[in-house]
Parts: structure tokens; sequence; C-alpha cells
């Protein structure tokens, strides 16, 4: 008896859940019903406010659903490339190129057409307290700065275990003040970006590295690339939040991370300029500033025929209302491509070029 | 008798001193004890006093009165009046103008683009789309609408922003502020209740975003996890207890139950991954896997807090029950799982808030995610409460510290409610004996 009651009660409450009431909002075009009928976006937790901002808009002038997934990019690659079809992901954010091995996964799994669209930059800042020492340093400072081992000298390639404490112990000029950084964790696509962009850049500098880079560019990567294990690059963690927050407690400390980070907590911290540029809008935009990463998202050719809309969502991110300068992804943080850019990518998804690695 | 002339073994100077020895001893461990509780109660006050200063503002937000001319010209130049095309309009332009309208002193271009900053453009354009949508003879005629004000603008009116800061450290510029100013003095721009917090799903603007999915999407997932885990829970643990022979294979069995209740939880996210979406096929991101893979979570748990509930049952009362002629069966389910009832009940429970407050398990089955729409069965694709606060946390804006602490403040409302109803059920229930 009472066990029947029970019964009643899960089924009841099953079912409640199963008819919810039709709401006043604009109606899909799409039947809710069919759990595959929404879009799908995984990937980068870069991109992902620029993603979920662009679904967002699509949503309210088609009523096409977008769930946007942040997975890391690495995660988003992972996921895209497990096969074709209505399981599957339709879009990709990332915050990198999508590396060989994940195109060549991709291609294994029978997800051969793929559409690349470049959607903008987003710089990477290193910056500290308002109240702290201002910073101006270049790409090989910041190598000599945060490299786990640097050379003896310009000319000596004989590594040693990292010597500065001090950035005053890299160049006089620089600020007297123990080096402590917090920075994105190894999982993180800006950490990717960082390494790649400003250790390798910073490595390039010395004279013996860069010739070692002709001759072998796996033990340059090693070199350029490792960070500093001995207490003065910190792994602070995926939240960017969290670490503006450390700067403002900590004078001493400088922290890695997005330049949208940067822009909104103005009034706390101020960004390095390196090699005397300063992190602005316009600076990352002219390509002047010299940390900044191109962002992407790549598109299933495949689910463009099964998946209703997600052309559509494509061409809504990259139309000039959404990423164009003045756009409302522009409002938000990203930095515009270059007109002609722009102009290459549209077409690519008005077309849906395929490319290739 | 001699003994009486002797001093009593109490009453020697050793024994006195052993004796004040002990009380002390017992007032120091009583005195560590109200530390360890003043303590803690110290650290939860400033949890909770942190969180409610930073969060109560979220319950408030700024909302601004504007009229706008629906231009038939900008919205629907053929004339068609066809809903589909409508929906799809330049409404971007109709905020504008009716923003430029309101200030016509303001003409160049770049103050033109700073008045735009000071409403929620996604707020006002899709408020005005959807009344269009809806009645497309509204075209053409005037509208007034009361919309939410940007975030930028929202936080310097709570006070987060500082009027004196030098300009170019503001994200509101001094002539942005005039404008609020003048807005705030005539009475357009005034402070409401937030109830858009607590009715609408997440969005990416702050001043757009609510809870509503994210909660909705929780209850789902809990009520599937409470559905799986409850029933499939006390049935072995009433079986493992009472029924099962006591061999090898139980005590392995027990063993592991007791592994797995220490799982780190992201593996069970790992399991949901590879069983119920690779193997059984189920939609990525529903409650249904998510409250799945929260059930397995929340199993053992329930297993051991039944089985410890039914030893604490006195065993005379089962012998009573057996004396009297009931089968061991009878003697189990008629008195033993009923009086053990408040215990199988509060370990359910606070099993189930544990599963509440998990994130980790639903990153692996797709729940951490941007879902615009409030869900409506347990297949549709959703987020849960705490995976919306771990978003929102990481997001660059500052006007979501606020909004990130008012949903914590739900979580732990919604938390603490559960466990009071453990504890109402409890004593409740209880009987003595």
């Amino acid at each position: 008896m009472q066990f029947r009651t029970i019964t009643a009660s899960i089924v009841g409450a099953l079912l409640a859940f199963g008819c919810g009431e039709d709401k006043v909002e604009i109606k899909s075009p799409i039947s809710t019903a069919n759990a595959a009928g929404e879009i799908r976006v995984v990937g980068s937790s870069t991109v992902y406010p620029f993603s979920t901002k662009v679904a967002q808009e699509f949503k309210n002038k088609t009523g096409y659903n977008v769930v946007v997934e942040s997975t890391g990019s690495g995660g988003g690659h992972k996921l895209f490339c497990e096969g074709v079809g209505a399981d599957t992901p339709d879009v990709t954010n990332s915050s990198r190129r999508q590396k060989k091995s994940e195109f060549d996964k991709c291609t294994k799994n029978g997800v051969t057409d793929i559409v690349e669209v470049k959607i903008g930059f987003d710089g990477i800042v290193i910056a500290n307290a308002r109240s702290s020492a201002k910073i101006d340093v270049t790409l090989k400072q910041i190598y000599l700065a945060f490299a786990k081992q640097t050379p003896k000298s310009d000319d000596d390639c004989t590594l040693e275990s990292n010597p500065n404490d001090k950035w005053s112990d890299i160049d006089p000029r620089l600020p007297n003040v123990t080096i402590e950084a917090y920075g994105p964790p190894p999982t993180s696509g800006t950490r990717d970006a960082f390494v790649e962009i400003a250790m390798d850049g910073g490595a390039k500098k010395i004279t013996c590295l860069a010739a070692l880079r002709k001759q072998d560019k796996k033990s340059f990567k090693a070199i350029a690339r490792t960070l500093r294990e001995d207490g003065k690059w910190i792994d602070a963690g995926e939240n960017d939040n969290a670490i503006v927050q450390t700067l403002v407690n900590t004078p001493s400390a400088v922290g890695i991370f997005g330049y949208s980070f940067l822009d909104q907590n103005a009034d706390k911290i101020k960004g390095a300029l390196i090699g005397g540029v300063k992190p602005t809008f316009e600076n990352i935009a002219g390509g002047d500033y010299p940390i900044s990463r191109s962002l992407y998202f790549y598109i299933k050719k495949a689910n463009v025929a099964t998946t209703k809309g997600v052309k559509e969502y494509a061409l809504e991110f990259t139309s000039e209302e959404a990423w164009g300068p003045g756009g409302y992804l522009e409002e938000i943080g990203l930095v515009p491509l270059p007109d002609d850019v722009r102009a290459q990518y549209r077409a690519a998804v008005e077309n849906l070029t395929t490319y290739k690695q | 008798m001699s003994a009486m002339a002797k001093t009593s073994i109490h009453q020697t100077d050793l024994a006195r001193k052993r004796l004040a020895r002990r009380k002390a001893k017992e007032k120091r461990f009583r005195y560590a004890g109200v530390t360890a509780v003043v303590i803690a109660m110290v650290m939860l006050g400033w949890l909770v006093v942190s969180l409610v200063g930073t969060g109560y503002t979220a319950f408030f937000q700024h909302y601004l009165t504007i009229t706008v001319t629906l231009d038939e010209n900008i919205l629907d130049p053929n004339g068609a009046r066809d809903a589909d095309q409508l929906r799809k309009a330049n409404y971007r332009k109709i905020i504008q103008q009716a923003l430029y309208a309101r200030f016509p002193e303001v003409t160049y271009r770049r103050s033109k683009r700073a008045l735009f900053q000071i409403i929620s453009a996604s707020g006002a354009t899709n408020h005005v789309r959807k009344m269009v949508y809806q009645d497309p003879n509204l075209v053409g005629r005037e509208l007034t609408i009361v919309v939410p004000v940007s975030d930028d603008v929202d936080q310097f009116l709570k006070g987060y922003i500082d009027r004196k800061a030098p300009e170019e450290l503001r994200r509101v510029s001094d002539q942005q502020i005039a404008w609020v100013d003048q807005l705030v003095t005539s009475g357009e721009l005034v402070r409401k209740f937030n109830w858009r917090f607590f009715t609408a799903a997440d969005s990416r603007d702050p001043e757009l975003a609510g809870i509503a999915g994210a909660v909705v999407g929780s209850i789902m997932a809990l009520g599937v996890a409470f559905f799986l885990s409850v029933p499939i829970g006390v049935g072995a643990a009433v079986y493992l207890e009472e029924f099962a022979p006591k061999n090898r294979l139980t005590d392995f069995i027990e063993i592991n139950i007791n592994n797995l209740a220490a799982v780190p939880s992201i593996v069970f996210g790992l399991l949901g991954l590879a069983v119920f979406l690779n193997f059984f096929g189920l939609p990525r991101s529903a409650p249904l896997v998510g409250g799945m893979v929260l059930g397995l979570m929340t199993l053992p748990t329930i297993i051991i807090a039944t089985r410890s509930a039914l030893r604490a049952v006195s065993p005379s009362i089962i012998d009573g029950a057996l004396s009297l002629g009931a089968s061991h069966t009878q003697a189990v389910f008629h008195h033993k799982v009923p009086l053990a009832a408040s215990g199988i009940l509060t370990g359910s429970i606070i099993g189930m808030a544990q599963a509440l407050g998990e994130t980790a398990p639903l990153l692996m089955i797709g729940m951490v995610a941007f879902v615009t729409e409030i869900p409506t069965n347990i297949m549709e694709p959703a987020s849960a409460l705490p995976v919306q606060i771990f978003l929102w946390s990481d997001s660059a804006e500052r006007a979501w510290a606020e909004r990130t602490s008012a949903a914590i403040i739900v979580l732990l409302i919604v938390l603490i409610s559960m466990n009071a109803i453990a504890i109402f059920l409890r004593s409740r229930l209880e009987r003595r004996w």
C-alpha cells in the first residue's frame, strides 16, 4: 500500500517535470522535445564570454537555442573531434589554433570538413597593484624573470637555474622588488599563449638560444617554455578575479591574465609596459602590443545540415554588428580583427570553406 | 571502626592535589571547547557577513523609464508586418534614437556612444523586440518602457565605483555621471527590487542575469537523484544489514561502499560520461543525467546512514516481535525500519544537500554550460546553482561579484532549509523506547 503511494508520487513528479507550462516568451522555431534540437558549442573559457553573448543575441533574434559549455580549448577540441552527428558539438571555441594532433584526430573520427573562423584578438597582460612600482619590461626580460633555467650569458648557452631573485637583478633599471608572479595553470589556454608568445619571443632574443632554435626546435622549446619552480611563479588557478584580488593584497606581486580583467579593474591594478608599449585596446588592435593572441571558433560542416541554425549562428557571430568595430562584442572586450581579415573569414562562413592544417 | 580515626584516603594532601589537578584539567577542557565553538562561529559569521555585505545589493537593480518611438522606417521599411522579419530588425537604433531624443544636446559621435552605454543594450532591445514580435501592430506607435540600466551605471549608483576617482580609472565617465544624475533627479532612473534575479535564466549581461534556470536545473537533478538513490540505497542497506549472509563477499561489498563514499566526486562525473552519455546515449547537459550522477554519488552516503540507523534500533524490539511470532521480514519492516526512519531520512537529506553543492561531476556531463532558457523537462539542457556561481565568479565584469554573492546566499538558504527539514523530521519521527 505504502509502496504504491511512493511509486505514484515518483511517476507524478516525473510527469510534472515533463509538462511545464507554456511560457509567454517568444516561441522557438525548433521543437524543444527533440533533445538534439539546440546548437551545441563547447570550448575555451576565454571565448566563452563572447560566444555566450552571441548566443544570447542570436536567440533573441531567431529563437534558436544555443548551449555554450565552458570546457577549455583542449577539452573542446576533444569533444568536437569525437565524431559527426546530432549528439556531438557543432562548434568549438578555441583560444589558440587547432593543433595538428587534434586535426588528425578529427579526421580519423570522420570530422573531415572543418571551417576555421578567427574572431579577434585578446591581449595577455602582466599587471600589478596601482600603488606598486611601474614595470616596463622587454620580452627578453620576461623570459629571464620566469624561465626555470637561463643561459649564463647571451653567448654562453650553459644552462643554470634562474639566478634572478629581484627584477633589478635582471636590469638595474627595473624595480628593486622580488619577482613573484601569479599566473594561469598549465591547463589554461592563456598559459599556452603566454609561454608561446612571451617566453619563446624572449628566449629568441638571446643570441645563443636563437642559434639553438634553428638547430633543435624541441630543446629550444623545452628551455624557453619551462617556467620556474622555485616559488617565484605561482599557478594561481583559473579564476582571474582571484588573481586581481591577490595583486591588490600583495603589492610586490605581478599577475598574468587576459586584457578584459585589466580593463574592468583599472582602479585597482595597472598593466606593465612591454617593450615600452602600454596594454591598451588600441595597441592590441593595432598589433603594437606584443603579447596578444588570436581567438577562434571551428564549425563542423557535416552538422550544418543536421542541426538547424548552426550556419546562422556563425553568421551572427561574424556580422559587423557583433564582431565589427563598435559591435556588441567589442563592448565586452573583444579586440576586432582588421577589415580585410574580417571579410576573409566572413566569406569562409558564408561559403563554409573548409580549412587544411 | 578504627578506620574513622584514620584520615580518609580522599582527604590526604596528595589526594587533594590530585583532585585540584583533575578539576583544573576539566576546566581547561571546557575552556578549550568554548574557544573552539567561538572560533567556528566567528569564521562562519565572517563568511555570512562578507557574503551578505557584497551580495545584498544584487537584490536591487536600477531601472530607466524611457519613451521609444517604433519608427516604421527602421523596423519595417516594406510595411509587411511579418513577425519573423520584425524580430530581426534593428532595435538598437530604436533605443539609440530614444536616448538621443531624451538628450538632444548630445551631438558628438563619441558622446552618443557614451550615452548609449548607460542603458542595458541587450535588455532594452530585447524588451522592445518581444513586444513588437507579439503585437506587430505596435510598429509606428510610441511606447514607454522600463528597462535596466547597464551594469556599470548600476554599479556606480550602488556606490561600487568611486565618483571622486580620476576619470580614466572609472568605467563611468564624468559625462555619463552627469546624465545619470540628471535622470535620477527627474525620477526617470529609480531603484527597484530585482525580481529578474529570481525569475530569469542566465544571461551574458549581469543586469539581465537570473538564477531561475539554474535553480530549476538543480531541483530537477536533485529530484532525479532522490528518486534514484533513496529507494536503491535504503533497499540495499536493509538487505545488507538484515538479510544478507555474512561472508567474504558481503564484507567485500561493505568495504567497497565505504570506499565509494570517499571517492572524489569528479570520478562519478567521468563514470556518467562513459556510461550514461557514451554508452546509453543520453543527451548532454540534461538534468536527468546530472541527477543520475549525483544519485550515484550520494548512494554510499545513504547506504551507510541507513545501516547505522538500523543498527541503532534496540535489539529488544526485534526480539519482542520475533517472540510474539512475527517472521524476520515482518519484524524488520514493521518495527525496525519505521524506528530507523528518522535516521534514514536525515542521512538522505544530508546526502542530497551535499549533492546540491557539487559542481565537479557536472562538468564532465556538460552541465557547466550557458543556457538561456529555463528548462521545462529533465531532458532539456540545464545548468545548476553551484555551476552558475562558479561561472559567474570567473567573469570579468565587476557587477558579477555582487551577483555571485547573492547566488551563494540563495544556495546557503536552500541548504539551511534542507538541513532544517532534516532536523524537523528527525524530531517528529524519532520514537523513544
